[in-house]
């Protein structure tokens, strides 16, 4: 069994599945529950400064958008930072920590961008035993209109400054939570360096509107006929952080500061790509909040099952594992030519390949009147769609062509060497190959 | 003292007045709206879809399941009607194993193909208690004679009536809807359905139906020409084939297709007699729909015999199933020899068979005091002047007869395969190809 045991920055865990800062996190009855499930550790729901706590809306706080067999693919929130009294929470963190002290305890913080705000609340914190904070930049609703959540985490400068204040004033290792609503991500990142920040996590929630009422012609989640933007999670979102972790972390000046990565984890498979693009563990929420805490059995076992098979002993060799691989455009080899190939043994003829290809595409697939579909390698470009419509997993591959065929879409030998844009004719800036 | 089931002879009330209506009711319970939206969540509309090309009437279910999913039944119903009027009867009817369903992908993929059977009829019962939804088109003064109120009669109908052509049909029976009607189980056409289908369909306008009239009767095919400017026979099979063995004609012995249609008329279940042992001869569909409904009026025995074997028995693997899980006890290759008792049944007689349906010789017997004739049917109908087919009518590709300005569909022509849904398909076929003729726009 590999060994899954967790050290980020500092704060160990028995895995690498935290439950992220969210409804899951915001009291101790689900807390404990989730320990008791087996999860690595917690980001406790978002504290707020001393005093009334913040309300939350009293009618619908989630919409939804669903695949087939109306499986839950995104789901969007208008929730707040936690609405219970900051004194009750602290005292939860407290018990919860002295209950589970294997467990990491990572507390989520939101206060005004006052160093003030942050000199008040970063002792009740610490004195709670929590093994570190979480700075919460990347709320996208409600609290950035109140110049918090993400109306921080979109001005570097704020990023940097309030990440430098925490480090001035706790011992504990400061996370900073990212926002996805931004242009560039490394440029909160990099901010986050500057101010000292042990670790970024991200993504924090995508603004979004998950649907309309065509009837009331209010925008989902809807409370009283009108709604509002919401933070968008769950499996949709998956791609847009994987980019974003790997940016950061192939991205020099961001140093290979530590990730906590965050953004539709599912499965054990979804942690492992975070794992490998540059993360050091990994926070769920949506999946958990879909199908409940058990689904952490599955996670840990799958990831030490794969684990063992590629002969990996601990989280850190899979950490980084592909950032290399994660490059520019223009350095894509070029000379790598492949064609897409349909097994006829798996093909179950509903013609969807040659749906997309013809209507859409290359008009590179031929359907005979049996209804037996075939690639046309010399219009074939390899472009995968196919691939991505067909309904069986791996009935149609793209195979590459190996070195000194000839393409018969282009006329050319497929040669051996990487060649890129940067040095292609066709580039009115080619430099001359070395 | 009521009866049961083990009472000798022919008898009513062999159940519980309550057994009666659960035996009868829905085969399949209408899809509730959820397992509509699993059920059409799994369709993968495919290009240029099989099961597009396995229907006879050609339906775009790919399109109507889309329509389903994303929440427009009645586009899906409208969908459906233009190629098929009867959709909701096909619904319920076709063998959909031998059709789509056998074509879906997903048969192929994994054995279980997309319920388009059950999703067509989830559609269709949306519109039935809507307003019609065609209209005609201005009236073209023409006048089209079609004989017989059944699927073929009564799609050929809605489309020329639809086309703005007025249309006398000409019934034999009391009742429209022909098979629909009085020719298939109970339990596929619930709550009167046929007819709810029928008035339904009447809605277009510029339909009228004569009852009780019957060409060969009163009713002459060269009158009808005269009369109208073009003329369609959709008259069916109406009789059926002899039985030639010794004892035919002894008491209990009668034929399928009139217990079947005794029985859909009936008001009260309980009140039709049925044998303790019945037997029915016969390999199709209407073999099964007379033995399972046996059963489930209360017979103890119920045994369908069939003269060659199981491969090629008409009626489809779906239905033999369903008849042995009712009860059912099928035989293969055995034909009857001799019907047997004083003058009512006792028992009959069977030789078995070699596979191709010869006797080899050795027999055996079966207790019976009810046999069901079910091996076929034939045109009882024959206007002399129209070319035949074997048994049955020659038609063109567009269902011309032999004969210029007269049409024909569904059972009583040689093109056909006693499917609702083809004579539905030949029926409009032949009212689009009547449409261009009358209208000068065809060849």
């Amino acid at each position: 069994m590999a060994d899954l045991s967790s050290n980020f920055v500092g704060i160990k865990s028995p895995n690498p599945f935290w439950l992220a800062s969210a409804p899951p996190t915001d009291k101790e009855y689900n807390v404990v529950r989730a320990f008791k499930a087996g999860w690595g550790g917690v980001v406790w729901k978002t504290l707020g400064e001393q005093g009334p706590p913040v309300v939350n809306v009293n009618g619908p706080r989630y919409g939804a958008i669903w695949g087939a067999d109306r499986r839950l693919l995104g789901l969007n929130n208008i929730e707040l930072i936690t609405d219970r009294p900051l004194e009750v929470n602290l005292r939860e963190i407290k018990q919860v920590k002295r209950d589970w002290p294997d467990r990491a305890m990572v507390v989520s913080i939101m206060v005004p961008c006052e160093e003030a705000a942050w000199k008040a609340i970063l002792p009740h914190v610490e004195e709670t035993g929590a093994d570190g904070i979480e700075l919460n930049f990347g709320c996208p609703h409600g609290m950035s209109e109140r110049g918090m959540g993400s109306a921080v985490g979109q001005v570097p400068e704020y990023v940097e400054m309030v990440a430098r204040w925490c480090k001035q004033n706790t011992r504990m290792p400061v996370i900073v939570k990212l926002t996805p609503n931004i242009t560039d991500v490394r440029s909160s990142a990099r901010a986050a360096v500057r101010g000292g920040a042990d670790a970024v996590s991200l993504i924090n929630t995508i603004n979004s509107i998950t649907s309309v009422d065509l009837d009331t012609m209010a925008p989902e989640p809807s409370i009283d006929g009108k709604g509002t933007h919401g933070g968008y999670c769950g499996p949709a979102v998956k791609p847009i952080a994987l980019h974003m972790v790997a940016d950061i972390a192939r991205d020099p000046e961001c140093n290979a500061i530590p990730i906590s990565g965050i953004g539709g984890v599912t499965t054990w498979r979804d942690a492992a790509e975070f794992l490998a693009l540059g993360a050091g563990n990994v926070q769920v929420c949506t999946a958990a909040m879909t199908y409940g805490f058990k689904i952490v059995e599955e996670m840990k076992s799958g990831l030490s099952q794969w684990m063992d098979e590629k002969g990996y002993t601990s989280v850190d060799q899979v950490s980084r594992r592909a950032v290399p691989n994660v490059t520019d455009w223009q350095y894509l080899n070029l000379n790598a030519v492949s064609k897409a190939v349909i097994d006829q043994d798996l093909c179950i003829k509903c013609g969807r390949c040659f749906a997309a290809c013809e209507d859409t595409s290359h008009q590179a697939i031929a359907m005979s009147p049996d209804r037996t579909f075939t690639v046309i390698d010399e219009e074939c470009v390899a472009c995968n769609l196919c691939v991505n419509v067909c309904p069986v997993e791996n009935c149609i591959t793209m195979e590459r062509m190996d070195t000194g065929a000839t393409d018969p879409r282009t006329g050319k030998v497929v040669e051996d060497e990487y060649a890129n844009w940067t040095t292609h004719p066709n580039n009115p800036g080619a430099v001359a190959a070395e | 003292m009521r009866n049961s089931q083990m009472t000798p002879g022919i008898v009513g009330g062999r159940l519980t007045p309550e057994t009666y209506g659960e035996n009868f009711q829905d085969l399949h319970a209408p899809l509730d709206h959820h397992e509509a939206a699993v059920a059409a969540d799994r369709c993968y509309f495919c290009h240029d879809a099989p099961c597009i090309t396995a229907c006879p009437t050609e339906i775009d279910i790919p399109l109507f399941i889309r329509q389903i999913a994303t929440g427009t039944p009645e586009a899906a119903a409208r969908t459906i009607f233009d190629q098929n009027i009867l959709g909701g009867m096909c619904a319920r009817v076709c063998p959909t194993e031998q059709l789509c369903e056998q074509a879906c992908v997903r048969e192929a993929a994994e054995g279980k193909p997309v319920l388009i059977g059950q999703l067509q009829r989830y559609a269709t019962d949306t519109m039935l208690d809507q307003p019609h939804p065609y209209t005609r088109a201005p009236d073209t003064g023409k006048r089209v004679a079609v004989v017989g109120a059944g699927p073929a009669g009564l799609s050929c109908a809605h489309r020329l009536a639809m086309l703005g052509h007025g249309v006398t049909i000409y019934e034999a029976r009391q009742k429209p809807g022909g098979l629909n009607e009085f020719g298939i189980a109970s339990y596929k056409s619930t709550n009167d359905f046929a007819q709810a289908e029928v008035e339904w369909l009447l809605q277009i306008g510029g339909i009228t139906i004569e009852y009780g009239r019957t060409l060969g009767g009163e009713l002459t095919l060269g009158e009808l020409s005269s009369d109208f400017d073009a003329v369609f026979l959709g008259f069916g099979l109406g009789g059926v084939r002899a039985l030639q063995i010794d004892g035919g004609d002894k008491d209990g012995v009668r034929d399928a297709v009139d217990f079947i249609a005794d029985l859909r008329q009936a008001d009260d279940l309980s009140a039709l007699p049925v044998g303790r042992n019945v037997v029915v001869i016969g390999g199709g569909m209407t073999a099964v729909d007379a033995a399972v409904q046996s059963k489930l009026l209360g017979a103890e025995n119920v045994t369908m015999v069939y003269r060659r074997g199981k491969e090629a028995m008409s009626a489809s693997q779906y239905e033999q199933d369903l008849a042995a899980s009712k009860g059912v006890r099928i035989l293969y290759n055995a034909a009857p020899a001799a019907i047997i008792g004083n003058g009512a049944v006792r028992e009959i007689e069977f030789a078995y068979t070699d596979s191709s349906g010869k006797p080899m010789g050795e027999t055996f017997r079966l207790p019976a005091d009810q046999v069901l004739r079910a091996i076929g049917q034939v045109m009882n109908t024959r206007p002399d002047t129209l070319e035949m087919d074997g048994a049955r009518l020659t038609v063109s590709h567009t269902m011309r007869t032999s004969q210029p300005g007269v049409w024909a569909g569904g059972d009583c022509v040689a093109a056909g395969d006693d499917l609702t849904v083809t004579a539905v398909a030949q029926g409009r076929d032949a009212a689009m190809d009547m449409h261009n003729t009358l209208t000068g726009k065809g060849a």
